[in-house]
């Protein structure tokens, strides 16, 4: 692969009930971006996730990754290269031992045993949770399932990375760890949050969708310091950007 | 409910692990063949729902007693037969395993009473036909009712029979079905009532879960009629060569039989026993089989209180053989040597003595335990 | 009433057991599974006023607990605590059978007292052997050796999925129930009203989940085949331990030592 674009073209989606997902949505992200998915709850976050690994697919509209437009026949190939994390690490974590989960996609991708210990051992490091991989998935605590679901997306090697909330539920030093070592993976970030002070430690670039539309698509700091947008949007700035209640009456 | 190991005899237990296994061979394969992958985290996460379900208990109304969910059927509704029976069988063998619930041997009773019956039996025959392709929620309600009940009751009957033919429990064949059947049938409407609401709830919010288990044709290929003559086969050998092992008297299932049966006179009974061994001639259905006792002296002492007579037998002291059949046959006993004779009587003297050594047994394998246990070095938890 | 939360304590605590180190944990899962097996059935074996044949048993559970190290205390706790309806049953035996199999001095013994304690014994012996078994390996790793031993993958794979999300949905069932019991004051159980729509929710809840879980395993690779990476190996001790136990227990099945060791004593012949 390429170039790891990610490229989405007039995306259209409509859940089976009739609530419209995304209403024309438009984007494109070169290799290497860290891009911040921001927006109030419903806004299509999570739907326009799901449609770059191809889970959903647009009734109209286009997504390309790198070389390819995403088609049933490619699936397999993107979902290498994509790597999602989503929001609940118990739905990721489903293999009995952290080991286990880890070496799930390698060992689906055909590597070789002896390849796949080697792969994996060097994830669960990179993500500190080296010594976790005999445990069971119920006996982590949040923050370390939350490690180890990186860990298990890492180990394929993908271009894109992926993640649907990941800092929520974590507690600041959890938080901050992730945060960290986020900042130190090279890949394409696309990640969708509440966070936005994370997104503004973390991502150079911010899209706000807002009913399925994208409402913003630019440099994170000038579009957070953009109070009506913000507010049209059902959005608030990030902490750090507020006033400070004790120095300011 | 539940079986357990204690009340289980291993020819009863073998034969009916042959057949569940025989059962988890082929849903396995009914499930690989289906190939839906969705499936696989479905059957998984419905098992841990099943399970967490049947530890909430919910009052039953008019009865003052609190029960808890069956959920058998609402498995087989939600996943079709042969993977709702892989579940089943799942949650059993965790309940097995960590709570003792029956036991190991008796798992395979079990599996089979509680998820060959919903799955195989009332799902297709009862619950598809009521319900149908458009399910709506009074043909839910009646499907549901008429067939948990039914299961229940085939499930609630196959512990009877196989608690009987095990002939550990003294409980006799009559008294057993009065009670069990009349309380899973109540049990039955609760459950059923329950898992018409249930399904009723899925119907609405996920059709497509019941539509999907709809398609599922519950045997395929494969004739119904095929699979019960495979399985009977495979319970009759098992049964065979278990009950062979078992004795050297080849009659070991029959004597099995013949316990349940007895057709001992009614003279010098009292109380529960007599009226009980009453009923139990009355409403025998197997053809009577007769023994000769053989006389005591041609046993070695060993053998003794293994198979100790029947009550007649050891009552009457005239020394006339105590039945009185309809066609009997002196089966030939053949007194083997050493261990493995029938029909000793129990002698005395050897009680004593086994009461004597089995308690000095006892504290010596007590001893030994604590002796091996202060030698060893503590260990250190892996973690 | 609703022992949700004890329950899966219970579970999770032989998990944590089954993580401790003793020469019977690092026995091959598939040596412990079969050993168990053979004790189970030779222990059930026995007609039903076996008493004293069946006292030589104990020496499995007592030596495997004192060689692993598990806590014996807990054992007996869950074993006394076990299959009531069993014990129900075996509790008709004394009524029934009244016939007296021998006397003790002056008391008579009935054969169904007998029976009765006969099957205590049987219930302490093979509760006390599954507890073993699991406490000293571990659910995953017996599913893996139960697929070596030939069980079906679907089954297995199902086993595995089952007890990873045990835990989940136990937890969600026991906030449920938190919920309603704070607002329910003085009620017992729950009526039939609240239970089934909070069932209802769960299995809905349960529902998307399994999609969420099957979108994961999609998301990377998932091709409907099952790939678990384990190494089971079977040395010459495990075959010994095997072998050994299996000639015991055959031994103690055929001969019955306590009333020889018995006669011994009293000085009588057997």
């Amino acid at each position: 692969m390429s170039h790891h674009i990610v490229e989405a073209r007039d995306l259209h989606f409509t859940y089976p009930d009739g609530t419209v997902g995304l209403d024309g949505v438009s984007f494109r992200i070169s290799h290497g971006e860290s891009v911040a998915l921001v927006g109030e709850n419903g806004a299509g976050k999570s739907t326009l996730l799901l449609h770059l690994n191809g889970y959903l697919t647009a009734y109209q509209g286009t997504v390309r990754i790198g070389d390819y437009a995403l088609t049933p026949r490619n699936l397999n190939a993107v979902r290498r290269s994509v790597g999602m994390v989503f929001q609940n690490p118990d739905d990721q974590l489903f293999m009995p031992t952290v080991f286990d989960d880890v070496a799930f996609g390698p060992l689906n991708l055909g590597l070789a045993r002896d390849e796949v210990e080697r792969v994996v051992s060097r994830a669960l490091a990179t993500v500190g949770v080296a010594h976790l991989a005999k445990r069971p998935p119920y006996k982590l605590s949040q923050g370390e399932k939350r490690s180890v679901s990186i860990a298990t997306v890492l180990v394929m090697s993908p271009d894109i990375l992926v993640m649907d909330e990941p800092t929520s539920s974590l507690d600041p030093r959890s938080r901050r760890r992730l945060i960290e070592l986020l900042k130190t993976f090279r890949h394409t970030k696309i990640i969708a949050t509440h966070d936005l002070d994370m997104a503004l430690d973390l991502c150079e670039r911010t899209i706000i969708l807002h009913e399925g539309r994208v409402a913003a698509d630019g440099p994170t700091r000038k579009l957070f310091q953009d109070e009506a947008l913000l507010q049209r949007c059902s959005l608030e700035k990030p902490l750090r950007m507020l006033q400070c209640p004790v120095c300011a009456p | 409910m539940h079986m357990a190991d204690a009340l289980l005899s291993p020819v009863v237990g073998g034969s009916m692990w042959a057949v569940t296994a025989g059962l988890i061979g082929y849903s396995a394969k009914k499930v690989k063949e289906e190939a839906d992958d969705r499936k696989v985290p479905l059957m998984g996460v419905l098992g841990a729902f099943i399970f967490a379900a049947q530890m909430i208990n919910f009052s039953i109304p008019a009865t003052g007693s609190s029960g808890h969910l069956g959920g058998g059927m609402i498995l087989a509704i939600l996943l079709g037969p042969s993977a709702a029976f892989l579940v089943m069988a799942s949650v059993l063998t965790v309940q097995a395993l960590f709570f003792a619930d029956g036991g190991l041997l008796a798992l395979g009773c079990n599996i089979f009473n509680l998820g060959f019956f919903p799955c195989f039996v009332v799902l297709p025959l009862i619950y598809r036909k009521i319900v149908g392709a458009d399910p709506a929620p009074r043909k839910i309600m009646t499907g549901s009712l008429l067939s948990a009940v039914v299961a229940l009751q085939l499930g609630a009957f196959g512990v009877v029979l196989e608690t009987v033919l095990s002939g550990i429990s003294e409980l006799p064949f009559r008294t057993f079905v009065l009670l069990m059947q009349p309380i899973h049938l109540a049990i039955g409407i609760v459950e059923g009532v329950v898992t018409a609401a249930v399904v009723t709830i899925v119907w609405k919010a996920r059709p497509e879960i019941l539509r999907a288990a709809q398609r599922v044709v519950p045997l395929g290929n494969v004739s119904m009629k095929k699979v019960m003559v495979g399985l009977l086969f495979a319970a009759l050998v098992a049964g065979g060569a278990l009950s062979w092992f078992a004795s050297a008297n080849p009659d070991g299932l029959e004597w099995a039989m013949f316990k349940t049966l007895g057709t001992e006179e009614l003279k010098g009974r009292t109380g529960v026993h007599a009226s009980l061994a009453g009923i139990q001639e009355h409403t025998a259905f197997l053809p009577d089989y007769g023994f000769n006792p053989p006389s005591p002296a041609t046993n070695g002492g060993e053998a003794s209180a293994r198979f100790p007579l029947r009550r007649s037998e050891r009552r009457d002291s005239t020394g006339v053989s105590p039945w009185s059949f309809k066609k009997s046959e002196p089966a030939t006993v053949e007194p083997a040597a050493g261990a493995k004779t029938s029909w000793p009587a129990v002698d005395a003297g050897t009680s004593v003595s086994g009461l004597v050594g089995g308690t000095l047994t006892l504290v010596l394998a007590i001893l030994i335990g604590w002796g091996i246990k202060r030698s060893r070095k503590p260990w250190a938890c892996a973690r | 009433m609703n022992n949700i939360g004890t329950n899966a304590f219970d579970i999770g605590y032989l998990d944590t057991l089954a993580g401790a180190d003793s020469p019977v944990h690092r026995l091959d899962p598939r040596a412990k599974l079969l050993t168990t097996a053979a004790f189970i059935v030779s222990v059930v074996s026995f007609d039903k006023y076996a008493l004293s044949g069946l006292t030589p048993f104990f020496i499995y559970p007592a030596v495997l607990l004192a060689l692993s190290g598990l806590p014996v205390r807990y054992v007996l706790r869950k074993a006394a605590m076990v299959s009531l309806f069993a014990v129900l049953i075996a509790m008709f035996n004394p009524l029934l059978d009244r016939d007296i199999l021998f006397h003790l001095g002056p008391i008579g013994i009935t054969g169904g007292w007998v029976s009765f304690v006969s099957i205590l014994i049987r219930l302490l012996l093979t509760v006390t052997a599954a507890f073993i078994l699991i406490a000293s390996t571990g659910f995953n790793a017996l599913c893996e050796s139960l697929r070596e031993l030939g069980v079906p993958r679907p089954f297995v794979v199902q086993l595995l999925f089952f007890y990873r999300y045990l835990f989940v949905l136990t937890d969600e069932a026991e906030r449920l129930v938190r919920a309603w019991s704070l607002r329910a004051f003085n009620a017992g159980a729950m009526r039939g009203k609240v239970f089934i729509p909070l069932i209802g929710h769960l299995l809905l809840r349960t529902l998307d989940r399994a999609e969420r879980i099957y979108r994961a395993m999609l998301s990377r690779g998932f091709d409907g085949h099952f790939r678990i990476m384990r190494t089971l190996r079977i040395r010459s001790g495990e075959i010994v331990f095997l072998a050994g136990w299996i000639l015991l227990f055959v031994f103690l099945r055929c001969v019955n030592v306590p009333v020889k060791l018995g006669a011994l004593l009293r000085g009588v012949s057997p």
